[in-house]
Parts: structure tokens; C-alpha cells; sequence
């Protein structure tokens, strides 16, 4: 039985500044840097490589600076590329309800314009950032945050998204009633969670979660963390979830991949890499949380 | 159904200087369909080391390990790709660690329902009363099924933790010293477990610390690094 990926990536990289010949190999973790000695570019992430299979969740660790956000802002086309590839796969399933103009299956996503990139970032993902600035608009309703992500995504009959904003809330577990209130009044918990109904509005087929939990104070990280856990089981989507904190990991997703300075070090088995972790840096890393 | 061919592990610790500890060394046994395999050994002979590599929580670093799978065929699960272990652990493999793995706000009796929400398609509902009745089978006061098993006494963890790998009857189960802090009583409740799960074509790998339950419970027992003296 082939198992096929719905993500696959190739040698996405990220470079901040001129660039020059020597951008690569002057970076990396045996250089400990991710700043190019000739030109003082800074390699944000390069040779990141990696497939995402149907509703799984893949983790991203890494001390700070080491390209995390980077990586998903370059799938979520939030930044171009500097070059790599990125094929979606088989998204047949969900293309009849999607105003696509182009079939995307197969093609390489970073070479398509920004037009085609906006369509596939509308009909199939969604992103929650650690900072709810990002993700939200403060002073709009959390309804009507919501509602600008719908029509996005196409949506036009007002009765139908206020429905879609209402049961999207109570599925993240925010009282409907409250559901005019701007995101500015909310506590920082319920926020993450408005961006999240936000990231699910669209049903999305691939979620990036960026450090959602950070900052929190850890009873509100727990509820947080046990959503996403009940969204997966009900939705069979697939994720990829940056973090620092291998708790969120553990708890969160079956594979891992473990950066340094822009270039992935090590990937595998989130118990493998816990237990048997085979790079220096990963040893390292694994040690200083227990 | 599985082929251990000299299979080694060696841990190298980059952090300590590159120090090198030897996990396990050249084991090669196979295990039938429906067996039992026991694994015998000092303290550090790499019993568990072993379990580990098959389950792939290890990257053995020699040998190979032939697995019959139902999903991919005949596969060596020392080097296919990880989504493939997901895709047979989830399936066919299951695994009873010393120590149950608790996930936090989880409630007991959820803890155990889960795998088959996720595996057999069950409901909610049916999950539930399957995993109740387990538990009840395996003397966990009804009082502690909706209790964070984090709170548990280890015996009553233990209990919990076998309850998980159990309900979904993997075709081969390994464990990992299962009735190490298990009272007399719970200990043939497992026991009795194991046995029907034995009925029932489940294949077993696994590590008991009394050896005379280990006789009494396994087909045949193989012996790793039988050199090495006990060192507690
Ligand atoms: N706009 C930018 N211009 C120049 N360099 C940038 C820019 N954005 C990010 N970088 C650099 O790219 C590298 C990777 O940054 P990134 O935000 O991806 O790190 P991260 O792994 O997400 O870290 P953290 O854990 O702190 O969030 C860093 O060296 C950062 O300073
Ligand atoms: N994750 C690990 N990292 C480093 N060494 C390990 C690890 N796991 C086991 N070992 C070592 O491998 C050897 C065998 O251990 P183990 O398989 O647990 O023995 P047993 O289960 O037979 O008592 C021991 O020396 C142990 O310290
Ligand atoms: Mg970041
Ligand atoms: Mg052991
Ligand atoms: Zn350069």
C-alpha cells in the first residue's frame, strides 16, 4: 500500500539580503551560523525537505533563529521563497466545492503567481500565529474576523457565515454570545482560539500552528493544546506545529524535524528523537529539557 | 511473522565526548505467528533496548528485523521510512512500556478508549463501555475511571497502561516488563489477558523480571547476552 503525501517539499530556502555563491556553504550548523561569511546575507532557512502525509502532525524544534516561522511563512506564502519546490497532492476530493482556475496538483507551488498562490492559501490552509495581532484584526468582530476569512474563500450569503462563525466558536469552545466582541477584549487563550475557528473556517486540508501556546500561562496552554488534540480526531487534517517546547511536541505530533541554523539536523519519530536522538545538537537539546 | 538477524544497537553520545554504549549485540530470533517469544537477560543486557528497536523508538545500528506486515508485506523495520512505522504501529504493533506514557488531562477510562476511536471506527459511546469493562476486568476501582490516571498508584498506571496496548488487538504485542508492579491478584488477571489475546492469534514478545511467570507464560524463551553477570 504506496502511501502518498499531501505536502511535499524540496530544498525550500530562504535568504535575506543580496546573496552570493558562498550563501550556502558558508552557512549551516557546522558553521554555527546562518550568516554568509562572504556577503553578510542571512540564510534564513535552506535544503528544507520534508513530506507531510494525510492527518498527521508534524513537529518543528529548534533553538530561536533557527528558521521555524521562516519555514512556515514560506509555505503559507506569507514571504516568497528565494528558491525550492512545494507540491500539493491529491487534493481531488475537496477541488469540486473550490473556485480554482488552474488544477495545482502536481505543479510546483512556489513557481506560480501570486494570484494562484492566494487562490490555494484561500482553499486549502489555514495558519494561527504566536502573536494574535497577526492573525487578527482587533477591532473587528471575532464573527466578523471570521467572516473576512469566508469571504476570502468565497463565501457570500451573510446568513450562512454568521452560521459558520457561530459553530466554528462553539467548537472552540467561546460562548456564541460573545461573538460580536472584538478579539481585543478576549484573554490571550481565547484569542489564539478565535484564530484558530479563523484557520478553520475555510476547512482547511493543511493547518500551520507557530508557537500558539507560548506565552501562555499553562492552564490556558493546556485547553489550547487539547483542542487542537480534539480538532485532529475530528477533522483529519494535517498540521505542522512549530514549537520550542518539546511538551508540545510530545504531546502533539508523530513526527519531528529538529533545526539549527536554517538547515533541518535531524528528522524522525517524535519517540525516537526524544529517546535516540541522533544529531549532537538534538542530543543536546533533548537533555536540557528533561 | 518477525526475524531478528543480528541485530545490534549502540548508542553514541556525542555530548559526552562521543561515548559509546553497546545496547544490544548480534540477536537473532524469530517468532511465528500466534507465538509468545520470552526475552531473558541480566539487567542491561538490552532486553528492552531490543523492544525498542523493533517498535523503532531506537534506530538499530546493525542487522535487520523482517516483520510479515499486513499493510506493506515483508519489511525491515530497522531502515523503512517513518511513515510506514506510524502507519504499522497504528495497525498491527502494539507496545506496553514499563511505565505508562500518561497524557495529561486524559481520563482513564479515555486514555484506554482511544485507540479505538482512532483504529476500529468505533463510536464514542461503544469505545467507552469497551474500555470500562476492561478496566473493570483488570480491578480498577469504577471511582478512577474518570480520574487523571497522572494520580495513580504505579500498579493501578500499569494496569491502565495495559489496558491501552490491549483493546485494540494488535497482531503483535510487545512488552516490556508489564507486571513489574503488579500485586499477585492483577498479576494473573494480565496473565489470564495475555493468554486469551494468545487465543486469539496475537503473536507476543515479552520481558517478565520472574522467570518462573515467564516459563509458564511463553512458548520459548530466548536468552540474550547470556555472558553478561547480573549486576542488579
Ligand atoms: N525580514 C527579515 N530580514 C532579515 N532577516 C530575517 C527576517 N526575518 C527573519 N530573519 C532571520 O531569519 C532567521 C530565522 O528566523 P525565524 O523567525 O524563522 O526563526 P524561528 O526559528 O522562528 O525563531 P523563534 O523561535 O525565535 O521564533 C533569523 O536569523 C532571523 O533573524
Ligand atoms: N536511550 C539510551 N541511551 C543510551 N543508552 C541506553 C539507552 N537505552 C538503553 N541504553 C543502554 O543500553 C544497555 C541495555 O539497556 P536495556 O535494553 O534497558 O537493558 P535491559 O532491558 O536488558 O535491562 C544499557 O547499558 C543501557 O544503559
Ligand atoms: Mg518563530
Ligand atoms: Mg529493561
Ligand atoms: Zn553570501
Amino acid at each position: 500500500m504506496p502511501i502518498a503525501p499531501i505536502l511535499d517539499v524540496k530544498n525550500l530556502t530562504k535568504i535575506f539580503g543580496k546573496g552570493c555563491p558562498l550563501c550556502h556553504d558558508s552557512t549551516g550548523p557546522e558553521h554555527e551560523t546562518n550568516v554568509c561569511r562572504r556577503c553578510g546575507s542571512v540564510v534564513a532557512c535552506s535544503d528544507v525537505s520534508f513530506e507531510l502525509y494525510l492527518g498527521e502532525i508534524l513537529g518543528i524544534v529548534g533553538e530561536s533563529g533557527s528558521g521555524k516561522s521562516t519555514v512556515v511563512k514560506l509555505l503559507h506564502f506569507d514571504w516568497d521563497a528565494t528558491f525550492g519546490e512545494m507540491y500539493f497532492q491529491n487534493t481531488e476530493d475537496r477541488k469540486q466545492n473550490i473556485d480554482m482556475t488552474i488544477d495545482i496538483d502536481g505543479k510546483n507551488l512556489i513557481a506560480l503567481s501570486p494570484f494562484i498562490k492566494r487562490q490555494t492559501r484561500n482553499a486549502f490552509m489555514g495558519v494561527v500565529y504566536q502573536n494574535p495581532h497577526l492573525g487578527l484584526r482587533m477591532d473587528v468582530s471575532s464573527g466578523g474576523n471570521i467572516a473576512e476569512r469566508l469571504i476570502m474563500a468565497n463565501w457570500r450569503n451573510i446568513a450562512m457565515m454568521r452560521d459558520r462563525a457561530s459553530g466554528l466558536l462553539e467548537k472552540i469552545e467561546i460562548p456564541v454570545e460573545r461573538m460580536d466582541e472584538p478579539p481585543r477584549n478576549f484573554s490571550g487563550g481565547m484569542q489564539q482560539r478565535v484564530q484558530i475557528a479563523k484557520a478553520l473556517s475555510n476547512e482547511p486540508l493543511l493547518l500551520f500552528l507557530d508557537e500558539i501556546t507560548t506565552g501562555l500561562d499553562v492552564s490556558v496552554q493546556a485547553r489550547v493544546l487539547d483542542l487542537i488534540r480534539k480538532l485532529q480526531r475530528e477533522l483529519q487534517l494535517s498540521m505542522i506545529v512549530v514549537s520550542h517546547d518539546f511538551g508540545v511536541i510530545r504531546l502533539l505530533c508523530q513526527r519531528t524535524m529538529v533545526m539549527k541554523y536554517g538547515r533541518i539536523v535531524e528528522k524522525g519519530l517524535t519517540d525516537q528523537i526524544l529517546e535516540d536522538p541522533q544529531h549532537p545538537y538534538t542530543q543536546i537539546l533533548v537533555s536540557s529539557q528533561l | 511473522m518477525l526475524k531478528a538477524d543480528n541485530l545490534s544497537k549502540v548508542f553514541n553520545i556525542h555530548i559526552l565526548g562521543d561515548k559509546v554504549i553497546e545496547g544490544c549485540e548480534n540477536i537473532s530470533f524469530h517468532v511465528s505467528k500466534g507465538e509468545f517469544l520470552g526475552l531473558a537477560g541480566p539487567s542491561g543486557a538490552g532486553k528492552s533496548t531490543i523492544l525498542k528497536c523493533i517498535y523503532r523508538t531506537y534506530l538499530a545500528t546493525g542487522g535487520d528485523i523482517w516483520y510479515d506486515s499486513i499493510l506493506y508485506g515483508q519489511v525491515n523495520l530497522a531502515t523503512i521510512a517513518d511513515p510506514m512505522v506510524i502507519g504499522i504501529r497504528h495497525k498491527e504493533i502494539g507496545y506496553v512500556s514499563q511505565f505508562l506514557k500518561v497524557i495529561p488531562r486524559v481520563s482513564a477510562i479515555d486514555v484506554v478508549a482511544e485507540p479505538l476511536l482512532t483504529r476500529n471506527g468505533a463510536s464514542a459511546n461503544e469505545a467507552r463501555k469497551k474500555a470500562g469493562e476492561l478496566l473493570e476486568r483488570l480491578n480498577i476501582p469504577a471511582r478512577l475511571l474518570d480520574a487523571y490516571p497522572a494520580t495513580f498508584s504505579g500498579g493501578e498506571q500499569q494496569r491502565v497502561n495495559i489496558a491501552r496496548a490491549v483493546i485494540w488487538k494488535p497482531r503483535l504485542l510487545l512488552l516490556d516488563e508489564p507486571t513489574a508492579s503488579l500485586d499477585r491478584e492483577s498479576v494473573s488477571i494480565v496473565v489470564e489477558l495475555l493468554r486469551e489475546m494468545k487465543e486469539q492469534g496475537t503473536s507476543m514478545i515479552g520481558i517478565f523480571h520472574d522467570n518462573e511467570l515467564m516459563e509458564s507464560i511463553t512458548d520459548r524463551v530466548y536468552r540474550v547476552n547470556p555472558e553478561i553477570s547480573d549486576v542488579g
